[in-house]
């Protein structure tokens, strides 16, 4: 067996004496795009956010690369190239566009290598260009979700892990969103997709997972997943 | 003097003592901004610089320098203790504020006011030094005498307002570092950083930024704003003592307020009308209601404009 690019065993995690994390066990191979998917509450953000260490988790590993990141501090984690777009966007809405996608870059010194990006997050969302200066509360929330992919992009992730990248946007950016993806996927990014929307997930995915109450309770190939009945009747409301 | 002299000789004491209030002002405001805290013990911090300005300036024999080796004296203290508070500030966060970031803002708040108790012991004890300077060592609490190494001619030659050059000292040391705090936030990396981890922790710490180290350089720069305050004060009204940081702190408390607390320019707006106030009651109403005015300006905006002059929901913090 190869190693895999990212892969969970067993992580437990809890806030304070409420454990949220109950057996969380998964793995991304270099090129996929894999789906996890719950309802809400289900520990979703919690993994994603423990995987990063932002969260420390209470036991169980992730390795990243063949390496632990159990111990490391966030920066490390994200200077390894696991970088993370957070649930909500979570942009800085009082600073520019500009100044969001420099924080992106923040613990990069290749100047060269961050103006090519730079540049390559504009082809993607040019209306990061356009509106550069302006401040990025006055975005909408579907630009808003560019501007926290695009700004993600800028650390330069071997990995990118989305945490609900179509929650609360209008339809057809939610489909500008998922094609973005697809089109990142393709120049070679690998993609951990959290989302509620089971469905558009799916179908952008491989591989998919289902957490339930903290554990990770169902795993395999998107298209089975979605004939599954179990899935249909619990998440595509079928 | 007539009247219209005496006004205006109130506003260049005003504005020199605004300038050194809204550098205390900048430090208690720029740590607002990033934690939420407000750092009661920034004004003892900003005495125990005074009183290493003073311990330096005994123990080198600053005031039988030639006048131009005392400039180098002054900037000597001013660098000594910029970096003493700078570090002394750090240290508070590490220690006091660091272990809590998790707890409520009001067991920082207690942690806070302790360490405020601490360094005003602190300073009642460094006030017992066997310096000459501190009057040999007795009376640790009495005012202490700050020599005057800024000479006190009047600039304006035969006129009857007086600006001497401890006046111009306050603004050369004050406003250049008014400015370099600007650029630092607006225009470099870490001001980037700063402001990131002010807005959304957890969001700065997703995009690789150092939260804590940044929060602590933070306390860093505060501490250290308040260090030159402490030169440029002693220089200026040429007496310390270890209540100081109280008076100086709840003064430049009222400033970062009513300018809007987590607002830079808020703290410099602040401090200048504060300063101004100050002067003004001394002259026109009586010295002893001054306090009581300048802190009914403090409840009255706590009341009535609680997010301060130029604060507002789009204000930025730091």
């Amino acid at each position: 067996m190869t190693t895999a690019m990212l892969e969970v065993t067993d992580m437990h995690a809890a806030y304070g004496a409420i454990e949220v994390l109950r057996g969380v066990s998964l793995r991304v191979e270099r090129g996929e795009i894999v789906a996890l998917i719950g309802s809400n509450g289900a520990g979703k953000s919690t993994s994603l956010l423990s995987i990063s260490q932002i969260i420390t988790p209470r036991s169980g590993d992730v390795r990243f690369l063949g390496e632990s990141l159990i111990g490391l501090r966030g920066d490390e984690v994200i200077a390894r190239g696991l970088v993370q777009v957070p649930e909500g966007r979570r942009v800085f809405s009082r600073m520019s566009i500009d100044e969001n996608l420099q924080l992106g870059a923040y613990l990069r010194k290749d100047i060269s290598g961050i103006a090519s990006d730079l540049r390559h997050v504009h082809e993607l969302f040019p209306v990061l260009k356009e509106r550069g200066g302006q401040l990025a509360g006055t975005l909408s929330g579907g630009e808003q979700q560019m501007l926290a992919i695009g700004r993600a992009l800028m650390s330069r992730p071997t990995l990118l892990m989305m945490d609900e990248p179509s929650m609360g946007i209008a339809p057809l950016l939610v489909t500008r969103i998922f094609s973005a993806i697809r089109e990142l996927n393709r120049g070679g990014l690998t993609v951990l997709l959290v989302e509620q929307n089971a469905r558009g997930a799916l179908g952008l995915s491989s591989r998919g997972y289902v957490l339930e109450t903290g554990k990770v309770t169902i795993g395999g190939d998107a298209q089975d997943l979605l004939k599954d009945d179990r899935i249909r009747s619990a998440y595509l409301g079928e | 003097m007539e009247p219209y002299e005496v006004f205006l000789q109130q506003l260049v004491t005003g504005l020199s003592n605004g300038m050194i209030i809204a550098l205390i002002a900048l430090g208690y405001t720029m740590v607002y901004g990033i934690i939420e805290l407000i750092n009661f013990a920034h004004g003892d911090v900003f005495m125990l610089g005074a009183f290493l300005a003073l311990t330096l300036l005994g123990a080198l024999g600053m005031e039988a320098w030639a006048p131009g080796w005392q400039l180098a004296g002054v900037v000597l203290m001013l660098v000594s203790s910029a970096a003493f508070c700078g570090s002394f500030n750090w240290s508070l966060d590490r220690l006091a504020y660091r272990p809590l970031r998790r707890a409520s803002k009001l067991s920082l708040l207690v942690s806070a006011i302790g360490c405020s108790f601490i360094c005003t012991n602190l300073g009642l004890f460094w006030g017992g030094a066997p310096m000459e300077v501190f009057a040999g060592g007795v009376a640790a609490a009495a005012p202490k005498d700050f020599p005057q190494l800024i000479p006190q001619y009047n600039l304006l030659g035969e006129s009857a307002i007086r600006i001497v050059p401890a006046d111009v000292a306050v603004l050369a040391v004050t406003l250049p570092l008014m400015i370099a705090l600007v650029y630092l936030v607006k225009r470099t990396r870490l001001g980037r950083a700063m402001r990131a981890v002010a807005q959304d922790s957890t969001a700065a710490a997703l995009m690789g930024i150092p939260v804590d180290r940044v929060i602590g350089t933070t306390f860093f720069i505060g501490g250290a704003l308040g260090g030159f305050a402490s030169v440029v004060y002693a220089l200026y009204n040429n007496t310390i003592g270890f209540q100081m940081g109280y008076r100086a702190g709840m003064d430049a408390f009222t400033a970062a307020v009513l300018g809007g607390i987590g607002s830079l320019p808020g703290a410099v707006l602040g401090g200048l009308l504060i300063g101004c106030v100050r002067s003004m009651s001394d002259q026109y109403v009586e010295l002893r209601w001054t306090n009581t005015i300048v802190f009914g300006i403090l409840v009255l905006i706590l009341i009535f404009r609680p997010s301060g002059l130029l604060g507002s929901t789009r204000r930025e913090k730091v």
